[in-house]
């Protein structure tokens, strides 16, 4: 979990509940509004959860990223030029 | 009016209540603690500020936090439909108060904040009046703030900032001012009507206030006499309207909870209980408490691209969606109140009222957004008669302009 646990991003204590030993780990984005400045790397990394408005700013569809996708989930983390991007162990779309 | 206790004792004319009239009005509080948290779950009350978190669990989960703790007491009244809060520091500082010191002793914390709107001249004077009249070991625990005119300026998160850094805007979350707030400690946010209705509490049970609480409400728009009243919980809209000399045949729509709100047609409102739990069951919300009242003279859509100008105006430009989302909205609805609409531009607030909501750093876009949606479907006809640019002969004036 070395590079991916680097990319989920810091989570403060207590931000997240602890998780049942053996439940899967449920992952979803959250974005940083205040910082987000609508570069639109997001969207075209993971276009199955994130699509754009008109004015480019995200929006993603609600519920935590499929197993299937998390790999391009963390690469579109990693590609967020304002660090506005993170996967947090909680079942947010904010 | 009967079921009073925030504003019952001397009559407004008089100003504040002193300590000692207070004291002898209520007597001092009796649970405190852990105990009132109990007693605070156990009524059911939500918070007044706004968004109805339940008192208890906003408690709690500062209490259950290590190390020093906060308490600030939001005195920041930024919506323009409002004065309740103002009304309540001027009349009842020490019930506001009581309210503080019992949720500092309760969730641990030494330091109190009062955190008063810079343009609540008369409330800041009377709650300091008040401090000054309480004892010296509790005097010192309390720092009062004044907050910069502006909507976002009582958001919890532009609260905290304000009193760290000087700058009354919201910041991204987590955290949450409850995991780290003033100063980084752990921090209870908690809106000065809620801290008074904590003080009755503390004094009366909770089974007092279940069965005979009250709250505070602004009545305005097109009624007789527009002000802030005390109702008992449950009171049907229709019956507070009309207490203030509001007339039923008169009125179309009711704006309930202030701009972060939604309206109401008046039929369906009328016999709506003011009550943050059944309004949530009716999909509806109590806000802040508002309640304006629109004349049947009026456009709902040249009221409603007032208010979203307004939100609009007062966004604090940190986040795109807001800054653009906002922005097109509100000028959609300008357009379509004019009567000079762009082809799809219902369409498109249908769409981006929708899109809206969770994106943003507060709820600030989330309460414009909801607005919207709920003008959208009680004046759906006028939408579209705007739409196709019939034309309107109805009266533009805003909502709270005053009785028809």
């Amino acid at each position: 979990m070395g590079e991916s646990s680097e990319l989920v991003g810091r989570t403060r204590p207590g931000a997240t509940p602890p998780r049942p030993r053996g439940a899967p780990p449920g992952f979803s984005l959250a974005f940083d509004r205040i910082r987000c400045d609508g570069r639109g790397y997001c969207a075209e990394l993971l276009p199955e959860k994130v699509r754009l408005d008109e004015w480019g700013y995200p929006i993603a569809t609600p519920g935590p990223v499929p197993q299937h996708l998390l790999d391009h989930a963390r690469r579109a983390v990693s590609a967020c030029p304002m660090l506005a991007l993170r996967l947090v162990e909680a079942p947010s779309s904010r | 009016m009967s079921g009073s206790w925030f504003l019952s004792g001397p009559a407004p004319r008089e100003g504040a209540e002193t300590g000692r009239a207070h004291i002898q009005r209520l007597g001092a509080p009796s649970l405190t603690g852990a105990a009132l948290i109990e007693a605070l779950e156990r009524s059911g009350l939500r918070g007044r500020g706004g968004a109805g978190f339940p008192v208890s669990r906003k408690w709690r989960s500062v209490a259950e936090r290590r190390g020093p703790r906060v308490v600030l007491a939001n005195g920041a009244e930024g919506e323009p439909l409002s004065s309740k809060d103002r009304v309540l520091m001027r009349h009842r500082p020490h019930l506001v108060l009581d309210g503080a010191v019992l949720a500092a002793s309760a969730v641990g914390a030494r330091q109190v904040v009062l955190y008063i709107g810079r343009e609540h001249f008369d409330a800041a004077e009377a709650m300091l009046r008040a401090l000054a009249e309480r004892p010296p070991r509790e005097r010192r625990r309390f720092r009062v703030l004044r907050a910069p005119v502006g909507y976002v300026s009582g958001e919890e998160t532009a609260a905290v900032h304000f009193v760290n850094r000087g700058i009354a805007l919201p910041t991204s979350t987590p955290p949450r001012p409850f995991e780290a707030g003033v100063g980084g400690r752990p921090t209870l946010v908690q809106n000065v009507e809620s801290l008074a209705s904590v003080a009755l509490i503390a004094r009366l049970g909770d089974g007092w206030f279940r069965d005979h609480g009250t709250l505070l409400i602004t009545v305005t728009g097109s009624v007789g006499r527009p002000g802030v009243f005390e109702v008992p919980l449950g009171t049907p809209l229709g019956e507070a309207v009309e207490r203030s000399g509001g007339r039923s045949h008169a009125i179309q729509a009711l704006l309930v909870g202030g701009y972060f709100g939604g309206w109401i047609g008046a039929g369906e409102a009328w016999n709506l209980p003011l009550h943050p739990d059944r309004l949530r069951e009716a999909g509806r919300s109590l806000g802040c408490g508002v309640v304006a009242a629109l004349p049947a003279s009026a456009c709902g859509v040249a009221a409603t691209a007032g208010i979203a100008g307004y939100l609009a105006e007062q966004s604090v430009r940190q986040c795109g969606p807001c800054v653009f989302g906002l922005g097109a909205i509100a000028a959609a609805l300008g357009r379509l109140a004019d009567g000079w609409p762009e082809p799809h531009d219902l369409v498109r607030l249908e769409r981006w009222s929708a899109e809206l909501p969770g994106r943003g750093a507060c709820r600030h876009p989330d309460g414009a957004a909801g607005l919207v949606r709920s003008a959208l479907t009680v004046f759906d006809e006028d939408f579209r008669l705007h739409q196709a640019r019939r034309g309107c002969m109805m009266d533009r004036r805003p909502v709270a302009a005053g009785a028809a």
